[in-house]
């Protein structure tokens, strides 16, 4: 068996024969299983590594989020099944307000880190980059697989934290100090915080492990003619949330270790004043916000992080679906670089509220709705793409255009919560529930699905069924809008996020019945996401064959491999690049696309 | 068991799915690909030209069902600007959302493929980069302009004449301390916190402190139309005092201390005329995460009339008294300890 046969997972093996002839470009030998599928340097097999991780947490992470809002919706209900699962965190079928706020802290950390950061650039950057720039594999196949270790490891401590007896850390996925901080303050803050900071600190690892293998496999391994002008708006995107990850990740960690010094050596980094279990603790002049400063100074680029490679996967769907280029090709690659710098500079907009000098406020305010221009920049230029095209609505194409419409939705409520005199209300509500989930969250995961239905035959060979991904799409985005539109109105009110019961509450008890509502709506979808999930293992074994090299009739490199690809990806030498990467346009044959491998014509001007 | 019954049930639902995914895949080879390809393709694009108008039309009802569960007007002059300014903010974005979101459902049913056309290649235009640049540019510009006035105006110094009133949070409830007669607050200091007879660790070798007036059930009384000032603190972990009639926020966080200050506007009991609800409180709710009992974590702000708050105020009698008998002729006229200054408001 050739190594094709091997690493396809019971896929199409038609063209096997014919590429063990050509295999003169490197080694090939027969690999053992473990080095095949488990310790694996393929950039491919990382990336389906980072993506089954990444869903088997998603789904963690998404049925985390049914329980308490099935808590939040029916507060009066019980729900023995939640005990059946959850066991005495749930005695009885309603959760303990600990175990809730724990979950939601789960559920805010496992989202944002180990689905929408390793699962989506993870996948897709390791996925992708070789793929489309011409290259091997990535620069370092040994750090590469590296990265998707420690964040399994992270993976397996933050899910050992869950079954302690105290409790996984329930201070929030932003772990403010001194709550996160003092043992006395909370259950969560004991054992469970501990194993969150170590898992935490470990995923650091695999970031920039991953990030510095992008950057510098994107800068130096471009195949022949392949210059950055010519790389796909994939790429771009890539590279920048590799080099937003290594910039601000290491300031992150630095945040990390001062708070585990706090917690297990007696500094005073965070903490000042304190009197908490009958008792005055001995810490004078740390400062609770300068925690804040370190984590948003991730903690904003991570949106950033989050939201980049969806805007390069839409970018790539849109052109490819509607047989069009690009519109704006530079305009997209400047306005991702602007939204790269400004990432940097608005963190403090979400400390508007912690009594930091209104002038540095109103500097970080002016920063923020600067990020309001490229964004727009962006919205428009897709408009266009699809403008005069010839859409065809494919499943990706269809999580394409979701995206963009979630993302204006979601970015247009960032104006309100970016300017403070509008955020002094706002802060804290559910409108910034409502503002978050939609533009990085449901968005980010739009533009995740539609990489996953685009690229899906590339990783395995087969498409996923068509009839499932349409009914997976419209559940989910009609769904999305469902759940989080309504919480805009909450937040309008004043209605505060993370609260476990608010029937106490003359403002807001009357909200009762539109909880209740939502908390339908994502069970709802809850179950539609697990739909894709069937639909991707199913089609993995038994979906439909992949009978061409190029089944989108696209025009980047990782159509030109074979249908298969081996390690090493292409059998021969890897092809020569000649043209940007969106000419959507006649080929005087028929066709309505050139691949970037085919020269110019005589008298054709380059882009 | 039964979670067994339902998975088993889910995974069941799946494969019936699938198998008619399934088989709609074959019948699109019976039939030839090409033909079931575009009227597919056409299915989807009124489906999603559909998605336009059942979405405003479900923003249309969301906006009726909401429109009486919202808080009732600004309670305070800023509070009034902070409304005008959401409803400008709306404005601006509403009419974004609503162009672009047309657009977008618009173009997907106007450019779905067609055998009969092809896509127009039209790759940039600077002209068209450059207005979409600069319009947005102009209108952040605007927005910022009115945010930072609006910002300046809520975060200046508080005027001289203004009340000053303490609020400090602990898990899980509001402590508030009223400067008493002298008009100033004494000092404190954490080391001096004891939960049964000081609970701010009031420092009694300040004279300031022998009048001021603790209040643990976490009423905040002030006056309408007389300009209050908080300075907001915490024992242990960071909480917010929110208080969403007033259109405002801020934290309270151990080791510093922060403020808040504005003008009420309209007391308790003309909002309860306003808003048709008996009761009607303006509440106080922590908005920052700060441990079990955040979501009990109340306070209320009493607005009331100079006349009202002087009665309140007579009856209310010096902590330093209530904690230490023999001196109590130091502060208060020996009025009564009231009993719910002493019981803290914790629920559950």
């Amino acid at each position: 068996m050739n190594n094709q046969e091997i690493i396809t997972e019971g896929a199409s093996i038609a063209h096997g024969h014919e590429g063990a002839a050509e295999h003169h470009a490197h080694e090939h030998h027969e690999q053992h299983f473990i080095w095949k599928y488990i310790f694996s340097q393929d950039h491919k097999m990382i990336s389906k590594q980072f993506l089954v991780t990444g869903i088997v947490w998603a789904i963690i992470g998404a049925l985390m989020s049914v329980f308490f809002r099935l808590q939040l919706g029916f507060p009066d209900s019980t729900f023995p099944i939640m005990e059946k699962v959850l066991g005495e965190w749930a005695k009885g079928g309603k959760l303990s307000p600990e175990f809730y706020y724990a979950l939601v802290t789960m559920h805010g950390t496992i989202l944002v880190f180990f689905v929408l950061t390793a699962g989506l650039s993870g996948t897709f950057a390791n996925l992708l980059i070789p793929l489309q720039i011409g290259a091997r594999d990535m620069a370092s196949p040994f750090m590469n697989m590296l990265s998707y270790w420690f964040f399994f490891v992270a993976g397996v401590i933050m899910f050992v934290s869950l079954f302690i007896q105290t409790g996984p850390a329930s201070g929030g996925w932003t772990t403010y100090p001194p709550l996160s901080a003092l043992k006395e303050a909370s259950l969560g803050s004991g054992v469970g915080m501990d194993l969150w900071l170590l898992s935490m600190a470990t995923f650091v690892v695999s970031s920039l492990l991953g990030g510095l293998n992008y950057i510098s496999t994107v800068l130096n391994m471009r195949t022949k003619g392949m210059t950055m002008t010519r790389m796909p708006l994939t790429i771009w995107a890539l590279f920048f949330t590799a080099v937003l990850g290594v910039l601000s990740f290491p300031v992150l960690f630095s945040g990390f270790v001062l708070l585990i010094f706090d917690r297990n050596f007696g500094t005073s980094f965070y903490l000042s004043e304190i009197f908490i279990g009958g008792k005055a603790l001995p810490h004078i002049g740390g400062s609770a916000i300068l925690y804040q400063h370190l984590f948003w100074f991730l903690g904003h680029p991570e949106v950033y992080i989050i939201m980049l490679p969806g805007m390069g996967m839409a970018s790539e769907v849109l052109s490819t679906h509607s047989r069009k280029p690009i519109f704006g090709y530079f305009a997209m690659i400047i306005s991702l670089i602007g939204i790269t710098v400004l990432a940097f500079v608005v963190w403090a907009h979400h400390m508007f509220v912690t009594g930091m000098s209104p002038f540095l406020g109103s500097i970080f305010v002016l920063l923020t709705l600067l990020i309001a221009v490229p964004s727009a920049v962006k919205v428009f230029n897709w408009l266009t793409t699809i403008w005069r095209g010839n859409i065809r609505f494919t499943t990706p194409m269809l999580y394409a255009l979701g995206f963009v419409s979630l993302f204006i939705s979601g970015g247009l409520t960032g104006i309100f919560l970016g300017n403070s005199a509008l955020d002094i209300h706002l802060h804290d509500t559910y409108f910034v529930v409502a503002h978050f989930h939609i533009v990085m969250g449901v968005s980010a995961f739009f533009g995740m699905f539609a990489g996953i239905y685009h690229w899906f035959p590339k990783m395995f060979g087969r498409f996923m069924n068509n009839t499932l991904g349409y009914i997976h799409f419209f559940i989910t985005f009609i769904g999305a809008y469902l759940i989080f539109w309504p919480m805009h109105y909450e937040g309008i009110a004043g209605m505060p996020r993370r609260y476990y019961d608010y029937s106490a509450w003359e403002s807001f008890k009357h909200f009762q019945g539109v909880n209740a509502f939502i908390s339908i709506v994502a069970t709802v979808v809850f179950a539609a996401q697990l739909l894709f999930v069937f639909n991707f293992f199913m089609s993995m074994y038994r979906g439909r064959r992949v009978t061409t090299k190029n089944p989108w009739d696209s025009t980047t490199l990782e159509w030109t491999t074979p249908i298969d690809p081996g390690h090493g990806n292409w059998e021969g030498d890897i092809p020569e690049v000649y043209r940007w990467p969106y000419d959507y346009k006649d080929d005087g044959n028929g066709g309505d696309f050139i691949p970037q491998t085919v020269p110019l014509k005589p008298g054709e001007e380059a882009h | 068991m039964s979670v067994f019954i339902i998975i088993t049930l889910i995974v069941l639902v799946f494969i019936i799915i699938y198998q008619i995914g399934k088989a709609s895949e074959y019948a699109v080879v019976l039939r030839g690909e090409e033909k079931v390809k575009s009227q597919a393709n056409a299915v989807i694009a009124i489906l999603l030209l559909l998605l336009f108008p059942l979405g405003v039309w479900g923003i249309w009802e969301c906006n009726e069902i909401f429109k009486d569960r919202m808080l009732p007007v600004a309670a305070c002059k800023t509070g009034e600007n902070y409304d005008s300014m959401f409803m400008m903010t709306t404005a601006v974005t509403g009419v974004v959302f609503f162009l672009t979101q047309f657009l977008l459902f618009w173009f997907c049913y106007k450019y779905q493929a067609s055998n009969k056309r092809s896509a127009f290649f039209f790759a940039h235009s600077n002209k068209l980069e450059l207005i979409w640049t600069t319009i947005p540019a102009i209108a952040m510009a605007i927005l910022v302009a009115i945010g930072l006035r609006n910002w300046y105006d809520v975060t200046s110094v508080a005027p001289a004449e203004a009340t000053v009133v303490e609020v400090v949070g602990k898990q899980f409830n509001w402590i508030v301390r009223y400067p008493g007669k002298d008009n100033e607050l004494g000092k404190r200091d954490f080391r001096k916190i004891d939960d049964a007879n000081n609970v701010l660790g009031l420092d009694w070798t300040d004279p300031h402190n022998s009048d001021d007036i603790v209040s643990q059930n976490g009423e905040l009384h002030v006056v309408v139309g007389k300009p209050v000032k908080l300075l907001i603190g915490s024992r242990d972990v960071i909480h917010d005092v929110g208080l969403p009639h007033f259109r405002m926020k801020m934290d309270a966080v151990p080791g510093i201390t922060t403020t808040l200050w504005f003008i009420p506007s309209i007391t308790t009991d003309s909002m309860k005329q306003i808003t048709k609800n008996p009761d009607f409180v303006y509440e106080i709710a922590c908005d920052q995460l700060c441990g079990k009992g955040h979501y009990s974590m109340r306070g209320t702000v009493i607005v009331e009339t100079q006349a009202q708050h002087d009665k309140w105020l007579a009856s209310q009698q010096s902590y330093y008294s209530q904690n230490n008998p023999s001196a109590a002729p130091a502060a208060g006229e020996n009025a009564k300890p009231k009993t719910d200054s002493v019981k803290a408001v914790t629920m559950k």
